[in-house]
């Protein structure tokens, strides 16, 4: 790219930031050029959001300067921020869900018609914002209700919004922590025309592979240093991942320690609300770890909603070890050892103002108790064994859940279940914003349940993931399964053709999809 | 007790202080157990307010709920000429069904709490006005209720039986809201219902019982008032009440956004709510002027808490924020 002759857009020169007993940042240089993606890496806590947060004028550094277009800046405010068209593309989304797409795009800066009584002209809203959207490749126009849009196409607002500011430096914190491969590849593109186009982009992400596809640099931050910069031909996982945790990460993969027993876990023509036309067949054995792909709004979160028991099946029969159980609400699905850790953590995972052992104990509770009364040292000596287990990085069980990092809050969502004997668990996205080194802890628990007898389900958007961790892979596609793909069938080609609708080259999976149903028998 | 709690103690010991310096017949045993007593009554149904809140809802029925149910125990009693002990379960089994109603129509209907008990604050009231014709039902001479009266309105060693059914009620509700399941759960519902669920509870059924709960509370209370003021007049009784015991509540550290509170709390704000009564009363200001002071206070009180707690935060968040803001 630029040669280093030329004036960056951005330089960081040794940004200093410390907070009582921890330096967040410790002489963190990097420089950002016009038309150049910058790769971001780190585990969690290794400084990036300090970073990041330094640049949009939130902290205020120790030390160090900041020169953007050849200026010189002590620190940023936020305002000045904005004026130097620095914008943020935030992976905890900041849209009004209230408002039109338009609205969102402009908001505070809206076009105003009627002088004095300054009504938004909506018809400029929509001229200015539609060909954004056009840019982005968006399959949604300005008029579109936000609260209708997917988290997809609530973060192309987010984007069109930054562009819509002729931001000169975009910052992606995770886009695509929630977001399917196609959009995800639609992200990247439209990643690429911004970089055509001349403007600057800082892309943070866990997936290495997005930084593969579209970095031309990266630098890598541990334990608030620069412990690292890669040119464009040396990006590639192992040299992220060895610079990232300091040492090689062997394949994700362990084979289950022996093949998975008779029974488990089955659907069989479940019907859920999101697809009432479609009946879905699913047979998940004890022992096994299956992963579930698909593009979001697949049906797969509905599914195992359906299976918990948050939203009953409208018709068909779950099946435990054989038996037919009956459903209704997640304390049916409880009593018989069927488990979910959902999707959206902090809204239903956990009760994020609770301490770790609340939260552990919260399922419960009951065991916990004697005649209705809590038996403290029985809830809190339960949790600290799971902390222990676990290795749940907290000082106790009594610090409130909000305070760990993304990794150990996802421990203790699966921990309230590891104590209550659970013979199917489900796990939708069970490493979103989890960092590479609690990514391996979880995998690690889920196979060690698997190697228990445990069936275990993993919906995930991650291919890295579906690809490494699973035994089977089952793929829906528009509300059914596609196909279910053997270990050694597993592969991203035939994954992404199952989930958008085409049949993968194997035959195996290509019978399963011929019988119909698109079962595998167990 | 907690920091909340402390802070409320040190309010009512300085409030009353004052008091007493500027009119030390505030401290006369007579203005004591008079304040008692009036602790004592609306403490009990300040804590099922407070419950309510807990779950993240609340409560503007009670006051309606206390002149029904005292109209139609007045009616049973010098009337009808029921026994009290009846009188007295029917009461509150009338309270219990309110607030079974109540919690029906806030956890299967969907409907707001706000919605629900407003709607039940005029139902009750007009209810109340129109079974006595809008007249004032008083005890009179009914026959055999010495017994209860000396229970619901007498003394025993120079306290108040109110007092002490509230010190009753206090301790079985803060066993119940800190060491039980069911309090855990009310807690848990309060601060995140959704992820509450998601654990298997049946968040409905809680909540439900904390509506259960205020009514039969307000039951309790409807007996108790009723012997204190022996009449009840159902267009001013227990007018305002739900308001004396949100603001009861809300100064004992319960968030209206759920999830936060003591019984301990609520039980100090009650006694400061009546110690702020009583000076105005003791130190003759107007007393067209009660509403304003309490108001005032209140409005004190939150803005140096929410001062207080903008100063902690900032002190947790700056070292805390180095390690887990970067995380996500």
């Amino acid at each position: 790219m630029a040669a280093d002759s030329v004036e960056p857009l951005l330089a960081l020169e040794e940004i200093t930031k410390a907070y009582p007993g921890v330096v967040a940042l410790d002489r963190v240089s990097l420089h950002l050029h016009a038309g150049e993606v910058l790769g971001l890496v780190g585990e969690n806590g290794a400084g990036k959001s300090t970073l990041m947060k330094v640049l949009g004028g939130v902290v205020r550094p120790d030390a160090g300067r900041i020169r953007l277009h050849g200026r010189e800046h002590p620190h940023l405010t936020v305002a000045e921020a904005g004026a130097e068209g620095i914008a943020f593309v935030h992976q905890e989304l900041s849209v009004f869900d209230n408002l039109d797409v338009a609205a969102n795009v402009l908001i505070g800066r809206e076009p105003v018609r009627g002088g004095l009584l300054r009504l938004v002209d909506r018809a400029a809203c929509r001229a200015r914002v539609a060909p954004l959207l056009v840019r982005l490749g968006a399959d949604f126009g300005p008029d579109a209700r936000v609260d209708a849009l997917s988290i997809a196409q609530r973060q192309l607002v987010e984007i069109a919004r930054a562009l819509s500011m002729e931001a000169r430096i975009i910052i992606l914190d995770e886009p695509t922590s929630s977001l399917t491969l196609s959009e995800t590849d639609r992200l990247l593109a439209a990643v690429a025309a911004l970089r055509a186009a001349g403007t600057g982009i800082i892309y943070i992400s866990h997936r290495l592979g997005e930084i593969v596809a579209c970095a031309d640099r990266v630098t890598c931050l541990r334990d608030g240093r620069v412990v690292g910069h890669l040119a464009r031909e040396e990006i590639n996982h192992a040299a992220m991942t060895r610079l990232m945790i300091g040492r090689d990460l062997k394949s994700l993969y362990t084979p289950p320690a022996r093949p998975p027993a008779a029974g488990g876990l089955a659907a069989e023509g479940i019907v859920t609300a999101a697809f009432p036309d479609r009946a879905v067949d699913l047979a998940l054995r004890a022992g096994e770890i299956l992963g579930l792909a698909g593009l979001v709004g697949a049906g797969r979160t509905s599914l195992a909603r359906a299976l918990f028991g948050i939203e009953p099946a409208l018709a068909g029969t779950i099946r435990l070890d054989g038996d037919p159980v009956a459903i209704r609400a997640p304390r049916d699905a409880i009593r018989r050892g069927i488990y979910l850790v959902p999707e959206d953590r902090k809204r239903s995972g956990l009760v994020l103002d609770m301490t770790i052992a609340g939260n552990v104990s919260l399922p419960d509770l009951p065991r916990h108790a004697r005649a209705g009364l809590i038996r403290g040292r029985s809830e809190i000596g339960a949790a600290e064994g799971q902390r222990r287990s676990l290795g749940i990085r907290a000082p106790s069980v009594s610090v409130l859940a909000a305070t760990l990092s993304g990794g150990n809050q996802q421990k203790i969502a699966l921990a309230k279940w590891l104590a209550m004997r659970p013979r199917a668990i489900l796990l939708d996205e069970p490493t979103r914003g989890v960092d590479v080194g609690a990514k391996g802890e979880v995998y690690a628990l889920m196979r060690g349940l698997a190697d228990r007898g445990v069936a275990v389900l993993m919906i995930s958007s991650d291919m890295e993931e579906v690809i490494g961790v699973s035994d089977r892979v089952a793929v829906m596609h528009e509300g059914r399964i596609a196909g279910i793909l053997e270990r050694a069938q597993v592969n991203e080609p035939n994954i992404l053709r199952l989930a958008t609708g085409q049949q993968p080259e194997d035959s195996v999976a290509g019978r399963a999809e011929a019988a119909g149903t698109g079962v595998e028998a167990a | 007790m907690g920091r909340k709690e402390l802070g409320l103690l040190v309010l009512i010991v300085a409030v009353a202080a004052i008091t007493a310096v500027l009119n030390p017949q505030f401290l006369s045993a007579v203005n004591l157990m008079n304040m008692a007593n009036l602790i004592g009554l609306f403490g009990i149904f300040s804590i099922g307010q407070g419950l309510v809140i807990i779950t993240g809802g609340i409560d503007l029925a009670v006051g309606s709920m206390l002149a029904l149910l005292g109209v139609v125990f007045l009616d049973l009693v010098a009337n009808q000429e029921v026994a009290w002990p009846v009188a007295a379960l029917a009461v509150l089994a009338g309270g219990l069904a309110m607030g079974l109603a109540h919690g029906a129509l806030v956890t299967r209907m969907g409907l707001q709490p706000f919605v629900v008990t407003l709607c039940g604050l005029l139902i009750y009231r007009g209810a109340a006005r129109y079974y006595t014709g809008d007249s004032t039902i008083s005890l009179g001479f009914a026959d055999g209720l010495d017994t209860v009266t000396w229970l619901a309105a007498g003394r025993s060693f120079g306290v108040p039986h109110s007092f002490l059914a509230l010190a009753v009620v206090a301790l079985v509700m803060g066993v119940v809201l800190h060491r039980s399941v069911f309090g855990r759960y009310l807690f848990a519902v309060g601060r995140n219902e959704e992820a509450t669920r998601y654990a298997g509870i049946q968040t409905g059924a809680v909540v439900t019982g904390a509506y259960v709960v205020a009514g039969l509370l307000a039951g309790v209370a409807t007996v108790l008032l009723v012997f204190y003021t022996s009449s009840v007049s159902p267009s001013s009784f227990g007018s305002f009440y739900e308001l004396y015991a949100i603001a009861a509540a809300v100064l004992g550290g319960c968030s209206l956004r759920g999830g936060e509170g003591s019984v301990l709390g609520i039980v100090l704000g009650t006694v400061l709510l009546q110690v702020l009564q009583n000076l105005v009363n003791i130190l003759g200001i107007p007393s067209s002027l009660n509403f304003a002071v309490m108001g005032g206070v209140i409005l004190l009180g939150a803005v140096a808490d929410r001062h207080l707690v903008a100063r902690r935060a900032a002190r947790i968040r700056a070292p805390a924020g180095a390690r887990t803001a970067p995380a996500e």
